[in-house]
């Protein structure tokens, strides 16, 4: 028999439309606003050296994305996005995952990727287009990418590492790897085709992946009820197969524990899973708009003081792990680091020349060996018109 | 050597290449048990098991994301699209991703072992969307090759190094020659080259080139016009990016002449590509204009295919025109 389709349904005899009403996907929290936790909650697997590690990359995060949005309002960057208010989403999975486990980003996760080492230097080699940046000055600020943390370099197009979340997941298990892929993406992107492409094809194929969803209620202006009309993105993986669960983004043990138990799906049962992180996203979409023109301060406000660094600092404290004064000497390093790097990267030079035309094949073909020879006499001609390549022609 | 078709030389390639390497994966809609709508991968899953040649959800974008995702892995993907006119939903996954990957990553990442079967063009009475040539759009595209093979000893060789290439490649199958092409096929492992066209046949008045199944085309209207004493030089360009200038121009500098053939709408087609290179490296050579004998532009059509094809007949009459300018 190969239709294996279910006919044994409960049969009705009146008409019964289902609704969103009919699946009820609770939330999961763990941790209380002050810092405590709820009763009988079940707690991650989590000990004071991951609890750290875990909040001093948030104090990164806010230090990186603080001082980056002022040097673009200074000009000194043409970009960025920062993921405040968020960092619990993005920095609690990934805390989950084993360092080889692949990341695929959206483009707000800057923080998952600091969690797993990425140094500030490189950081800022990236955001300044310089001639060490890993992607060689090619792509906007914040298009991070790292084959040796296993964080795959960020694409604008959106929702595009979905179906290729599945695909790679899909290559692991073929191989027997105890590894999973992660992949990042907003309320915005689970409207694009390539979501339910990748969801229904993890389902059918069993693939190790963890989708997570971060939910932050806005697509740039659009807010979340413009979105979509049902539940959230949730009641989708349910629909497609895959384990489904939601949990408030702004509780990182509560995203930790979800993220841990997706993992173990993932990987030992190859299951995949969507998570559906309920966030908010407290800055603008990026350094281009101001989202004064569609959103007003007081629900700013109300999410403000739902913030995922202070609650989990809260417990950090309760613990007798983490006090102020650890706190004011930690947020100055951060702020120290970033500046000098910043510094740093400022001042080395964009990639040469050679670099435009290398990586579009993993060799040369003559048709740009030509163009380069060409674009290469002409600059030569006109080096004041071209003075980010031509200074290093006699260097080289 | 086998006397065998181009559905059997390709199914053939597909073997060899999951046999040659264990990391090779075939997947697309109806490709598992089934083999195919065409047949072109019959047998693999019984030989290479469920999890290495496997049915996909019926999802263009989802089948070339995934496929980007196999190969970004380090595997070896081959992905089919089950016919070239419904390739368009994979055309972001194809033109934003899998082409740029290298690239947008300073080859921290690559999906250079990806390759995308699809048949194309006309000849099966399939009307608009059964029947479309749509290379065009991806020889615009920077990273990827385009490959069409015009017979089965082509399209084994052709397709083995393909997949082996180190970049992501389309390779087009001319569907109306799977089963009407047969040809002898060397039994063992071999590659022909990529980026290199080919003389079928050497000629001094006027030299014609095409690919995949318009060859057909050009050689008819080559036979006829060797009866009125004309010599055409015939070329098979086979990889349509990066193609073979050098090739194409040396012979048009020996001729003097040059028409291009191809079943895609002449606008934009990747004719004009061809005869503004040719035109900028063969200037002073030329005799008379380069010509291109192409599809309408219009779509394709179904009750009137034969009309809408640039067949031996128009190419005929153009060999004639330019010998008489």
């Amino acid at each position: 028999m190969s239709d294996k389709r279910k006919t044994d349904a409960q049969i009705v005899h009146c008409p019964e439309f289902s609704e969103n009403s009919s699946l009820n996907i609770p939330t999961l929290r763990i941790l209380q606003d002050d810092g405590t936790l709820y009763p009988n909650a079940a707690m991650p697997d989590i000990d004071q050296t991951l609890a750290l590690k875990i909040y001093d990359t948030f104090l990164f995060i806010r230090a990186l994305d603080e001082r980056m949005l002022a040097s673009q309002r200074q000009g000194r960057i043409s970009f960025y996005m920062t993921e405040t208010g968020e960092e619990a989403a993005d920095i609690g999975s990934t805390a989950a995952l084993k360092d080889d486990d692949m990341i695929m980003a959206q483009y707000r996760e800057q923080g998952a990727l600091a969690f797993r080492g990425f140094e500030p230097d490189e950081f800022m080699n990236q955001i300044f287009s310089n001639e060490k940046d890993y992607g060689k000055g090619r792509q906007m600020p914040i298009h991070y990418g790292s084959n040796k943390l296993h964080y795959m370099t960020v694409s604008s197009p959106l929702a595009t590492q979905l179906p290729q979340a599945t695909g790679y997941a899909y290559a692991l298990k073929a191989q027997d790897k105890p590894n999973c892929v992660i992949c990042y993406f907003g309320d915005g992107a689970a409207s694009e085709g390539d979501f339910h492409a990748a969801l229904n094809m993890a389902g059918v194929l069993k693939t190790p992946s963890i989708f997570f969803c971060r939910n932050n209620g806005y697509a740039i202006s659009t807010p979340a009820h413009e979105q979509f009309a049902g539940d959230g993105i949730a009641p989708r993986g349910v629909a497609l197969g895959l384990k489904t669960i939601r949990v408030d983004g702004n509780d990182v043990l509560a995203v930790l524990k979800a993220t841990q138990e997706a993992r173990k799906l993932a990987v030992e049962h190859h299951q995949p899973v969507l998570i559906e992180a309920m966030t908010y996203r407290l800055g603008a979409h990026s350094s281009s708009d101001d989202p004064s023109g569609y959103r007003n301060k007081s629900e700013e406000d109300t999410w403000r003081s739902k913030c995922p660094v202070s609650r989990f600092k809260h417990w950090l404290i309760h613990q007798g792990w983490w006090d102020e004064e650890q706190e004011l000497a930690r947020k100055e390093t951060h702020r120290t680091s970033v500046v000098q790097a910043m510094k740093k990267g400022e001042k080395v030079p964009a990639p040469a020349l050679k670099e435009l035309f290398t990586d579009v094949y993993d060799s040369l073909p003559w048709h740009l060996e030509e163009q380069h020879k060409a674009l290469e006499q002409h600059i030569r001609k006109y080096p004041d018109a071209y003075k980010t390549t031509s200074w290093r022609f006699d260097d080289e | 050597m086998s006397k065998i078709n181009l559905l059997q030389a390709i199914n053939n390639a597909l073997d060899i290449a999951m046999t040659s390497n264990e990391k090779t994966l075939c997947f697309g809609e109806d490709v598992g048990h089934f083999g195919g709508v065409f047949r072109a991968t019959s047998q693999l899953q019984e030989k290479h098991g469920k999890h290495r040649c496997f049915n996909t959800p019926l999802t263009e974008q989802g089948i070339i994301g995934f496929a980007n995702g196999v190969a970004s892995q380090g595997m070896t993907a081959i992905a089919e699209i089950q016919f070239a006119d419904y390739i368009f939903p994979a055309f972001d996954q194809i033109v934003n991703e899998a082409a740029k990957f290298r690239y947008r990553s300073g080859n921290e990442f690559n999906v250079g072992s990806l390759t995308i079967r699809t048949p194309y063009g006309g000849g099966i009475n399939g009307g608009l969307y059964h029947s479309q040539s749509p290379e065009a759009y991806f020889t615009h595209t920077p990273g990827l090759k385009v490959v069409v093979p015009r017979n089965p000893e082509q399209a084994k060789g052709l397709l083995l190094a393909s997949i082996r290439d180190d970049n992501p490649v389309i390779f087009f199958e001319p569907k109306k020659l799977y089963r009407a092409s047969t040809g002898e096929v060397p039994d063992h492992d071999y590659e022909i080259p990529l980026g290199k066209g080919e003389i079928v046949k050497e000629g001094s008045d006027i030299s014609l080139l095409a690919w995949g199944a318009q060859m057909e085309a050009i050689e008819k209207a080559a036979e006829m016009a060797e009866k009125d004493g004309i010599s055409c030089e015939i070329i098979d360009l086979r990889t349509l990016l990066p193609w073979d200038r050098d090739l194409v121009s040396a012979s048009v500098k020996k001729t003097g002449r040059f028409i291009i053939n191809h079943e895609a709408p002449k606008t934009s087609g990747f004719g004009a590509e061809i005869a503004a290179a040719i035109q900028e490296e063969c200037f002073l050579y030329l005799e008379s204009p380069i010509v291109r004998v192409a599809g309408l532009d219009t779509p394709f059509p179904l009750a009137l295919e034969k009309e809408y094809m640039p067949d031996h007949l128009k190419t005929y009459e153009a060999i004639k025109a330019s010998l008489n300018y």
